[in-house]
C-alpha cells in the first residue's frame, strides 16, 4: 500500500532526474529570492547555474543551526510575508530559537509526507489515529495531524501528556493508532500496570505506535511491543527540513525510507565536510527540494546515520537512512525537546548571582526522561539562611520550565563536587539507557 | 552582643559533616555551640567558634562554601520563664526571628540564645527596653 505508488515506487534513474531538475529550481529559488543564501553562495564563489549534476551540489555551502539563530526570526524565509501562512519554531531563548516558515504549498507538502509515513505503517482512511504529540510550535502535533487528515483518517487531536484521558479515548473512540514519543508510550505501559490493572490495552482496537521525536532503540521497540501488544513505527524528521514526515518505516521495521523527492540527502565527514560515499556512516545534510518559504539548502542536521539502497520488500525506491544512533554535536532531546548545553548555561545566568558551574544529569526513569541539574554553591550563592537556598532552587527551576519547557530537579551541591576532566567541568552526564 | 556566626553549607550526605569538622580541629578550632539545618539534599551547620576568622581561612583554603553573619547573643536566667520573656518581647515588637539555638555556659546558672534577625539593631533596642540583658562577654568564647 502506498500513499503516492509513483513516486514512492519510481525507478532510480528516473528520480534521479527529478531530483536534479528540482535541485536546480531550489538552489536557484534560494539565491533568488533570499538575501544571506545569495551572499553566502556569492562569497563561496558559487553560481546556481553551476549545478549541472548531482554530484555538483559538493560545491554548494552549507547552512547550520548557527545560520538560522544568527537570521532569526525570519531572515532566511524566501517568499514574500504574505504568502508564508505558518511558522514553528524550536524552544530556546530568544538568541537560540530557530524558525521555520510554510506556504500553503509547502503545508500541503508536510502533510502529504506524512501520510505516505501512516500508509506505511498501514493505515488507511479507515483508522482512527490519536495524535499525542504536543501541538503548537514544535511540529509534531500539527504535523502527524494534517498528514492523518490528508490520508482521511479520522484525527483525534489530543495533544502531549494526560494519560488518564488518553487511555479512556483508546478505549471509547476505539483509536486504531497513537503518535508520540516512544518513551511517552512505554510511560503509558507503566501507568497501566501500576495505575489501571483492569484496563486491558490488547482489548482495545489500537494496534500501532507513529513513534518519534527522540532517539529508540531496538531494545525500546520490543518492549513497546511485548508490553502493548502494538506494532511500534519510528517516523524521523527536523523542522529546519520540514517536521515529522522526512522519512518513515515500513511493514520491514528495518532502515527509514527518505521522501527523496522532496528532500535530498548526501551524507558528509563531519569532521573535514566531504561527501561520503553511499552505505558510510557520517552526518547528514538535507536539502529541501520543493518547499518554498523556507528552502533549507545542505542543512548540516549533526545527525549521524548511513544512507542506502536496497531492494525492499514493501516494494519501495526510495533510499533508506539507518535510524539515527547519534550526533556530532552537543545537542541533547529531552523528552522530545531539543536542548543545547549552552541554554543551559543562559538559563543559570540569568538567575541572579548563579555563577555556571552546573553538570545536567539525564536519566531514565519509569520510561520517561528525568533530568537533575546540579549547580555547586560557592559564597555568593550561599546563605545561612535554608529560605533563600530554597528560593534560589525554585527561581532555577521557575527559569528552566519557562524557557525550555521542561521540568528538572534542581540539586545544589558543594564546590567542587561536579567531576573536571582536564580542569573542564563535564557538563552533561547521559545515564539514559535508550 | 553581637557574635559572629560562621555558616557552612554541606550536602546532606555520609562524611560531609566530619570533612567540615576534621578542617576545624586541623586548625585547632573550637566550637562553642553549633547546629544544624536540614533540607533534603542540602544541609546549613552553624556554629560559634572560638576564632571565626581563622575558621573562616581554613575553610575557604580547603574550597569549603561558608559566610560569617552577626547574630545576637542574649543571656538568660536557666529557670522556667526566662525564655519566654524574651521571645514575647520580640512577639510585641513584630520582630521575626528567622532561626534561633542555646548553649549552656560552663560556669553559673546562665543560659545563651542565639538569634538570628534581619534586623539585630531593633532586636537589641527592644531588649534593652525590656530590661533583659543582653551578653557583654561569653567568656567561653574568648576562653
Amino acid at each position: 500500500m502506498y500513499f503516492n505508488k509513483e513516486i514512492e515506487t519510481m525507478p532510480l534513474k528516473k528520480m534521479k532526474e527529478l531530483q536534479l531538475e528540482r535541485l536546480r529550481w531550489a538552489v536557484g529559488h534560494a539565491y533568488k529570492n533570499n538575501a544571506f543564501y545569495r551572499k553566502k553562495f556569492d562569497d563561496a564563489g558559487f553560481k546556481p547555474e553551476q549545478l549541472k549534476t548531482l554530484d555538483d551540489m559538493r560545491r554548494v555551502p552549507f547552512l547550520t543551526k548557527q545560520d538560522m539563530r544568527d537570521n532569526y526570526p525570519f531572515g532566511l524565509f524566501s517568499m514574500p510575508m504574505e504568502q508564508v501562512v505558518r511558522v514553528h519554531s524550536s524552544s530556546g531563548t530568544t538568541g537560540n530559537a530557530t524558525v521555520v516558515g510554510y506556504t500553503k504549498k509547502d503545508v500541503d507538502i508536510f502533510a502529504e509526507v506524512v501520510a505516505r509515513c501512516l500508509v506505511a505503517y498501514g493505515a488507511t482512511e479507515k483508522d482512527i489515529i490519536q495524535v499525542a504529540y504536543g501541538y503548537g510550535l514544535f511540529t509534531g502535533g500539527l504535523g502527524l495531524h494534517y498528514g492523518a487528515e490528508k490520508l482521511g483518517a479520522l484525527t483525534i487531536p489530543i495533544s502531549g501528556g494526560n494519560t488518564e484521558r488518553q487511555l479512556m479515548l483508546i478505549r471509547d473512540f476505539g483509536t486504531t493508532m497513537i503518535c508520540c514519543t516512544p518513551s511517552y508510550l512505554l510511560n503509558v505501559a507503566d501507568y497501566i500496570e501500576k495505575k489501571k490493572p483492569d484496563y486491558d490495552i490488547r482489548k482495545t482496537k489500537l494496534r500501532a505506535g507513529v513513534l518519534g521525536a527522540e532517539p529508540w532503540s531496538e531494545n525500546m521497540r520490543k518492549e513497546i511491543e511485548s508490553r502493548l501488544g502494538i506494532q511500534a513505527y519510528d517516523i524521523y524528521g527536523l523542522s529546519e527540513v520540514i517536521g515529522p514526515g522526512v522519512s518513515c518505516e515500513c511493514s520491514e521495521k528495518s532502515g527509514l525510507h527518505v521522501h527523496e523527492d522532496h528532500f535530498y540527502v548526501e551524507i558528509i565527514d563531519p569532521e573535514t565536510g566531504d561527501p561520503l560515499p553511499e552505505g558510510e556512516k557520517g552526518e547528514i545534510v538535507y536539502t529541501t527540494l520543493t518547499k518554498e518559504a523556507f528552502p533549507g539548502i545542505r542543512y548540516r542536521s549533526r545527525d549521524i546515520t548511513r544512507i542506502y539502497r536496497e531492494p525492499c520488500k514493501c516494494g519501495r525506491t526510495l533510499v533508506k537512512m539507518e535510524k539515527v544512533t547519534g550526533r556530532s554535536d552537543d545537542m541533547l532531546i529531552i523528552r522530545g525537546v531539543n536542548v543545547f548545553p549552552s541554554q543551559i548555561e543562559n538559563v543559570l545566568m540569568e538567575v541572579e548571582g548563579t555563577e555556571p558551574h552546573y553538570q545536567i544529569i539525564l536519566d531514565r526513569k519509569a520510561a520517561l526522561d528525568d533530568v537533575e541539574i546540579m549547580v555547586e554553591v560557592n559564597e555568593k550563592l550561599f546563605s545561612d539562611e535554608v529560605k533563600v537556598l530554597d528560593d534560589l532552587k525554585r527561581r532555577i527551576g521557575d527559569r528552566f520550565r519557562s524557557v525550555l519547557g521542561i521540568s528538572a530537579t534542581i540539586t545544589l551541591v558543594e564546590p567542587m563536587t561536579i567531576a573536571r576532566s582536564e580542569g573542564k567541568a563535564v557538563r552533561v552526564v547521559d545515564r539514559r539507557k535508550i | 552582643m553581637n557574635v559572629t556566626q560562621l555558616s557552612v553549607f554541606m550536602e546532606n550526605k555520609p562524611g560531609h559533616l566530619q570533612g567540615v569538622l576534621k578542617t576545624l580541629a586541623d586548625a585547632n578550632i573550637n566550637i562553642v555551640t553549633l547546629t544544624i539545618a536540614e533540607t533534603s539534599d542540602f544541609g546549613i551547620l552553624r556554629m560559634i567558634v572560638n576564632d571565626p576568622d581563622k575558621a573562616k581561612k581554613v575553610l575557604q583554603e580547603n574550597r569549603i562554601t561558608c559566610s560569617v553573619t552577626d547574630v545576637l547573643a542574649v543571656e538568660l536566667d536557666d529557670k522556667p520563664g526566662s525564655l519566654f520573656k524574651a521571645i514575647d518581647t520580640f512577639t510585641k515588637n513584630r520582630l521575626n526571628i528567622e532561626y534561633m539555638y542555646a548553649f549552656t555556659e560552663k560556669r553559673g546558672d546562665k543560659a545563651v540564645m542565639i538569634f538570628r534577625f534581619d534586623n539585630i539593631e531593633a532586636a537589641k533596642k527592644a531588649l534593652a527596653q525590656e530590661g533583659i540583658s543582653i551578653v557583654k562577654k561569653i567568656d567561653i568564647i574568648g576562653a
